[in-house]
């Protein structure tokens, strides 16, 4: 338990812990958070033995289906999903990359069509390990953890 | 969404067997106009005589119409037209689109906008599958068949497309591969990733002449300059792979010269007149296997 904590506790609601510091407003804009009515309440730039630098985010009375909270494996592989109800942890969830990223992701080559068009872009993901690899639908090329970048949803 | 030839990937192994029959059908008899009454859409988003034109001609014997245009300069494409909107319009015409176009993908995309079925003329640097069919139809034609073949890929192996889809259709025939390459153009990682898990075995070399004399299909491509930094480089590595007829003198007498051409210097215009030159013979054959592509695509058997 953590003693004092940084940002309050939730009566209901979820959890999202280990997030990097850096990846926060990503997470955020993925979820699209700024569109839900509920109460949310971060911390950013918090010391984690894990991360150096990790965020957290509660979110009262919303709770996400799987592939929902899958997308944000990208980003944020090692985030703690924490079911939260009466104050209490209910249950855990480990995320996994989803086979499948529908938007989300910019393709990394310059002459993919997803770039000059408005196209939803779609990747297979291909590897996990030691890096995220994700084959384009449309140009076939694969775009990996060091040119992965998130579309953003404004 | 009706079937579409956008990437070799989207034909099994018997529809590519199945294409080179009808392409050796309509070899025989190039007369059948099966597709009277209907229309063809070759539309190319930038210009390409060569394929243009075969496919033309592939429509022309089948006795479709054509309609389309040969560069996107001086159409509705031009003035800001989505690539959606454009094939939308098109696929309202035509019984089928023959699509060439400078972005990586455009092909899949039309594919999934449009109502009739899209073959791919060339997505930039991606996929050509037509000529990947008809490099297929020319290796069975000048070898009996396709499997147990000695394949030997020259020239710019790593940024060549026609080499990197001959090399996966040709994986499902147990083929022995060669990489005949520079250092600056190698077959990339992937690809020799690709065919250790298929358990098919290939060998590398520097030396044009190394593996020459136990080669079925010699794969000529063309050395581009713009793939190199240094000027000097390109000079050497040009001239060092460039196939002139002394060099054949202890190769297999059924060996062939296959290239997508246009060729510059890689083969000397005196293996032209040798029996291993193939080149423009290939070429004529792609005119038979888009004939196949397109009928079969149309549903049209013979
Ligand atoms: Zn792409």
């Amino acid at each position: 338990m953590e003693k004092h904590l940084k940002v309050s506790a939730i009566k209901n609601g979820t959890v999202l812990d280990h997030i990097p510091a850096e990846q926060l407003f990503n997470v955020i804009d993925i979820l699209r958070l700024y569109t839900i009515d509920k109460q949310v309440t971060f911390g950013t730039n918090l010391e984690s033995k894990l991360l150096g630098k990790k965020a957290i985010i509660k979110i009262s009375d919303k709770w996400f289906k799987d592939d929902e909270i899958n997308k944000i494996a990208l980003i944020a592989p090692q985030a703690k999903i924490n079911i939260i109800k009466d104050f209490e942890v209910v249950e855990k969830k480990v995320i996994t990359i989803p086979e499948t990223i529908r938007g989300i992701v910019k393709c990394m080559n310059p002459m993919c069509v997803t770039n000059h068009q408005p196209v939803t872009t779609i990747f297979t993901t291909i590897a996990v390990e030691p890096e995220i690899q994700l084959l384009c639908h449309y140009c076939e090329k694969i775009t990996d953890n060091k040119n992965l970048k998130i579309i953003s949803n404004y | 969404m009706p079937k579409s030839l956008i990437s070799i990937h989207d034909f099994s192994k018997d529809e590519m067997l199945h294409i080179l029959d009808m392409a050796a059908k309509f070899e025989a008899n190039p007369f059948q106009t099966i597709l009277k009454g209907k229309v063809v859409a070759c539309i190319f988003f930038e210009p390409s005589t060569r394929t243009r034109l075969s496919f033309e001609t592939a429509a022309n014997r089948l006795g479709a119409r054509i309609i389309g245009f040969s560069d996107a300069d001086n159409t509705s494409v031009s003035k800001g037209e989505t690539l959606k909107d454009t094939i939308k319009m098109v696929s309202n015409y035509a019984d089928l689109i023959i699509m060439r176009h400078p972005l990586e993908g455009s092909a899949r995309y039309a594919s999934e906008v449009s109502g009739v079925p899209v073959i791919n003329a060339g997505d930039g640097a991606n996929q050509h599958p037509s000529q990947t069919l008809l490099d297929l139809y020319s290796i069975f034609k000048t070898q009996g068949r396709l499997s147990d073949l000695s394949i030997n890929m020259v020239g710019d192996l790593k940024y060549g497309r026609t080499v990197h889809s001959l090399l996966q259709a040709m994986s499902h025939f147990s083929p022995l591969f060669t990489f005949t390459a520079p250092d600056e153009l190698m077959m990339p990682q992937e690809y020799k990733k690709y065919l250790l898990s298929k358990g098919i075995s290939y060998r590398e070399t520097k030396e044009l002449t190394e593996y020459l004399n136990d080669t079925d299909i010699l794969y000529m491509t063309r050395v581009q300059q713009e793939r190199f930094l240094d000027p000097i480089e390109y000079e050497r590595v040009k001239n060092v792979y460039s196939l002139n007829a002394s060099m054949l003198d202890g190769c297999r007498s059924n060996m062939r010269i296959l290239h997508p051409l246009p060729r510059v210097n890689e083969i000397s215009t005196d293996v032209d007149s040798s029996e291993h030159a193939y080149y423009f013979e290939q070429a004529r054959n792609g005119v038979f296997t888009r004939m196949a592509i397109i009928a079969y695509l149309l549903g049209k058997e013979i």
